[in-house]
């Protein structure tokens, strides 16, 4: 047993943990980062890869924005291009009623400020989407955004964290989480951990570390299902998603189609085992058939899940600890928290180093889920 | 859907003895295979070559057909043609057949997929022309094809076998060049007592090393750093050997370091791996009866550890002695059976000592291609260790290395083989890819189309 | 060039790349290939390099072929047909 101590211990070595240790290092602080088996290794690591501002919950839409500006000069952080590609995301409207409804949306975020979702009518959605099926009436687009690399960007944020003195205790399980003094004491299979800060990046295995710290909230392990295709002639440059089937659908620099959109597998988090299910995936195939015949021809070379934690209102936790000063959560991402990565590990970084942020995160408080008195 | 006391995936001696004895004992038993026939790799098309085809190919290769007879016999459901794309934790397999899906559910599940050619990275071994030796015999099996200029390379019993029967076919291979250092002999002699039990196996071995020296086919003993050169296709073989640079013109190659158990299901599975430093394979861990980490998923013949094809129609029944047993049925006698497969495997330490594979292929050149079907070389995937990619998983998120079409078969071994020598520890330590479904390349429209049963299946 | 030991078997025929090639009934795409002396199938996805059978027993994927149109069969483990049309994977109809 060894201890150690840092400033800041972070549990979870995610895109979340990752880019906050990364930022906590930038503005001085000893981090220790422990991670449970290797860094990457579930839903950061093998997630669909899209940089979306396109379709979020209102809420998350400003961090969103803020995370967005990172993404466009990723390499100058993390001196790596993460692989990432700016390319339009847009939602497809498969229905006039669908339509509407985008367009409604739209109306609501230029309301409160933001001009980056713009509707598109049939004729634009062609010019953006040349294979898309005849029977699409229009769209929702982001033309900003794009897509990246899961496991290069988020080991591209470990390297250079590592740089910067960040310490990475791998294949290292946090079985106990105290206050002891004014420390956080951090038990895993490898030692103690020791730090003055604590921050909870635990994922789908975040609620555990959030009960231990007495704030017992709900994570949901859960398993988003994708699949790849083998190499296809260049049709497709934006990443597409469907305003009422779920869909992901990228074709990637090399010709590959990923397609995912939240068909949920099996997760058994207690052995990392996640398990595909393809009477779930099948719809999946269906939708992207629909919506591109071309795809009528394409050959799946592999499916996967990562596994991650969904929260019951399925927006995340951003969040200081209600219970213990200096402690801090960034889980639940419920499936689109890989954008988010670059902008909340800022924002943390700034709360651990300085108790403090102006960016909006009370939406995003742990004490929404605290029972009322 | 349809379901079965037994569900065995492969067709090869293991899965045809398996499938006959589970059949005697009275469980409901299918065998899926992706050939067209049975007969495996090692017995292929058995059932429809002539009788000079067998007599060239040699008695062992005659014994297939009393395998398949039983087989058919046995009144066991077979679909060829079937190609395994998912078995999920519940033994639910899907497979495809006839341009579509269709799914079945095992009480118990055997895995007899058998064998693959080890992985052999090496400078030019991706231009047209170049093959296993393995793809040479089949060539020959399926359809009496020769090359008058084929150049056997590497090592081990199927390299000798394969020229022997090309010699008995009346084309000789144009040289064999061996990769087995000069100090191995010495080395392996040391198991040569303990293998007698096995004679029959060393004086096979001697047959075919006097057919080929009779034949006068020129070999090339203790060759180090072989390359194929060619610009579009095969045109020479290079390598280093009796103390100087030497160069053999040939349209066709055929390379050989061993063969491997076949993972894919296993690892889709989560069945236990071990590296096994004899064989220099990964191997599921499997008990007495050949059943995995995994309740009710067995892995009969070589899939389970090389054992050759009389020890997988040994295991293929002992496999099925045990689901028969554990399912309360009349078994046969296991105890016997399994010290006739001790006695069989009596050869394979001196066959694994003597024929290891070359280091050459272990760790392969920075400049020499790992995966062939990404394209990514064994510099490639060193300078991902140094960055810091701890694994195989993460070597293929990171250079896409094992994510083409053939799902790492090719390149798997390899891989971690690299990576292990990169960071200074054992394979064991650095493990294997994970396999994820789908097993084999399947059409989305396939996937689509999945779960509209025929009515047949919809009824019950 | 291969030859084959037995003269023996019924004869089938199918196209590759236009060009008319003989089959004995049952036997692979890629044996019947590989005994016309067309040995290149294939042209690799990543850097267009000519690839051609390598395992013959559906392992490699290296074999791959565009048959009456579908791309991506492995000629290795399809018995050959009469009539079918069969063309070389090319690695510009797959990627750009």
């Amino acid at each position: 047993m060894t201890n150690r101590t840092a400033d800041l211990v972070v549990i979870g070595g995610g895109i979340h943990g990752c880019s906050a240790a990364l930022q906590a290092a930038m503005r001085g602080l000893e981090v220790v980062v422990i991670e449970k088996d290797t860094v990457a290794r579930h839903a950061s690591g093998v997630n669909a890869g899209g940089v979306r501002r396109l379709g979020r919950a209102y809420a998350e839409v400003p961090i969103s924005q803020r995370s967005m500006e990172i993404w466009h000069r990723i390499e100058e952080l993390v001196d790596d291009d993460c692989g990432f590609q700016r390319a339009p995301q847009i939602k497809v409207a498969e229905t006039d009623a669908d339509l509407r409804d985008l367009k409604d949306r739209a109306a609501h975020l230029r309301a409160m400020g933001f001009e980056h979702e713009v509707v598109l009518d049939r004729d634009e959605l062609r010019a953006h989407l040349p294979a898309v099926s005849e029977h699409c009436v229009g769209g929702l687009a982001s033309l900003e955004d794009g897509f990246a690399l899961p496991y290069q960007t988020t080991f591209a944020f470990q390297r250079k964290a590592r740089s910067l003195g960040v310490r990475f205790a791998e294949n290292c399980r946090a079985q106990q989480v105290e206050r002891i003094g004014s420390d956080f004491r951090v038990t895993t299979e490898r030692g103690v951990f020791t730090g003055r800060k604590l921050l909870n990046c635990g994922g789908a295995w975040a609620g555990e570390i959030a009960r231990q710290l007495g704030e017992p909230v709900e994570v949901e392990p859960t398993a988003p299902m994708m699949l790849v295709t083998s190499r296809m002639p260049r049709f497709c440059s934006a990443v597409v998603g469907n305003q009422s089937r779920p869909l992901s659908f990228k074709q990637m620099q090399n010709g590959t189609v990923v397609i995912g959109g939240g068909r949920r597998g099996r997760a058994l988090p207690d052995t990392n085992v996640s398990e595909l299910i393809f009477s779930e995936l099948r719809q999946t195939a269906e939708t992207a058939m629909a919506i591109f015949p071309i795809m009528r021809q394409a050959t799946i070379v592999r499916s996967w899940a990562g596994i991650e934690g969904r929260m019951p209102d399925g927006i995340p936790v951003i969040s200081p600890s209600s219970t213990e000063e200096g402690a801090y959560h960034a889980f639940g991402f419920s499936s689109h928290g890989f954008q988010l990565g670059p902008g909340v590990g800022e924002i943390m970084g700034e709360l651990v180093a300085t108790g403090a942020t102006n960016a909006p995160i009370a939406p995003f408080a742990i004490t929404r889920f605290t029972p009322g008195p | 859907m349809n379901g079965y006391d037994v569900v065995i995936v492969g067709a090869g001696p293991a899965g045809m003895a398996c499938a006959s004895e589970a059949c005697s004992a009275g469980l409901s038993t299918l065998v899926l295979d992706e050939q067209p026939r049975p007969g495996g790799q090692i017995f292929r098309d058995i059932e429809v070559s002539d009788r000079k085809r067998r007599a060239l190919l040699g008695k062992d290769y005659g014994e297939g057909a009393r395998i398949a007879g039983a087989f058919r016999a046995s009144g066991a459901e077979y679909v060829p043609g079937a190609v395994v794309w998912n078995i999920d934790s519940a033994k639910r397999i899907d497979y495809s057949a006839g341009g579509r899906s269709h799914s079945v559910e095992a009480k118990s599940l055997v895995v007899a997929t058998g064998a693959i050619e080890r992985p052999t990275p090496m400078p030019g071994w991706t231009l047209p022309g170049v093959t296993t030796v393995g793809a040479v015999q089949i060539l020959f099996k399926t359809s009496g094809i020769v090359f008058e200029d084929v150049v056997l390379v590497g090592s081990g019993p199927l390299l000798w076998l394969a020229a022997t029967q090309l010699i008995a076919a009346g084309s000789p291979p144009k040289a064999i060049v061996e990769t087995v250092p000069k100090a191995r002999y010495r080395e392996a002699a040391r198991h040569f007592g303990k293998a007698l039990p096995a004679w029959r196996y060393l004086a096979k071995g001697f047959a075919m090393m006097r057919a080929v020296k009779k034949a006068g086919v020129p070999v090339h003993r203790d060759a180090t750093d072989i390359a194929i050169e060619g610009e579009t296709v095969a045109a020479a073989v290079t390598f280093a050997a009796g103390g100087r640079r030497q160069r053999i013109e040939t349209a066709h190659v055929a390379l050989h370091q061993g063969v491997v158990p076949n993972q894919q299901i296993t690892r889709l599975l989560n069945c236990q791996h071990r590296f096994d430093e004899s064989q220099r394979a990964f191997l599921p861990v499997v008990d007495e009866s050949f059943e995995t980490s995994v309740p009710g998923v067995f892995v009969a013949g070589d899939g389970a550890g090389i054992g050759g094809a009389k020890s997988a129609e040994m295991r293929g029944r002992l496999v099925a002695m045990r689901i028969a047993e554990k399912a309360g049925r009349p078994a046969g006698e296991a105890a016997k059976l399994r010290a006739e497969i001790a006695k069989d495997a009596a050869v394979r330490p001196l066959l694994e000592a003597l024929y290891a594979p070359s280091a050459d292929i272990l760790s392969p050149a920075d400049t020499t291609m790992v995966c062939r079907c990404e394209e990514i070389t064994a510099g490639q995937i060193r300078e991902a260790v140094a960055l810091g990619a701890p694994g195989p998983n993460q070597v293929k998120s990171f250079l896409r290395a094992g994510m083409g079409p053939c799902q790492g078969r090719m390149c798997g071994l390899a891989v971690s083989e690299i990576i292990a020598a990169a960071k200074g520890e054992t394979p064991s330590t650095t493990d294997y890819y994970r396999i994820r479904p789908p097993l084999k390349p399947l059409l989305l429209s396939e996937l689509a189309g999945l779960g509209a049963e025929e009515p047949r299946e919809a009824a019950e | 060039m291969p030859q084959r030991i037995d003269g023996s078997g019924e004869t089938i025929r199918f196209t590759f790349e236009g060009r008319e090639i003989a089959a004995r009934a049952g036997e692979t795409l890629a044996a019947a290939l590989i005994a016309a002396g067309e040995t290149t199938t294939r042209a690799s996805v990543v850097s267009g390099a000519p690839r051609g059978p390598y395992c013959m027993m559906g392992v490699c994927f290296e074999c791959l072929v565009e048959i009456d149109g579908v791309p991506n069969r492995q000629a290795c483990m399809i018995v050959a047909e009469p009539g079918m049309s069969v063309n070389r994977q090319k690695a510009d109809e797959v990627a750009a």
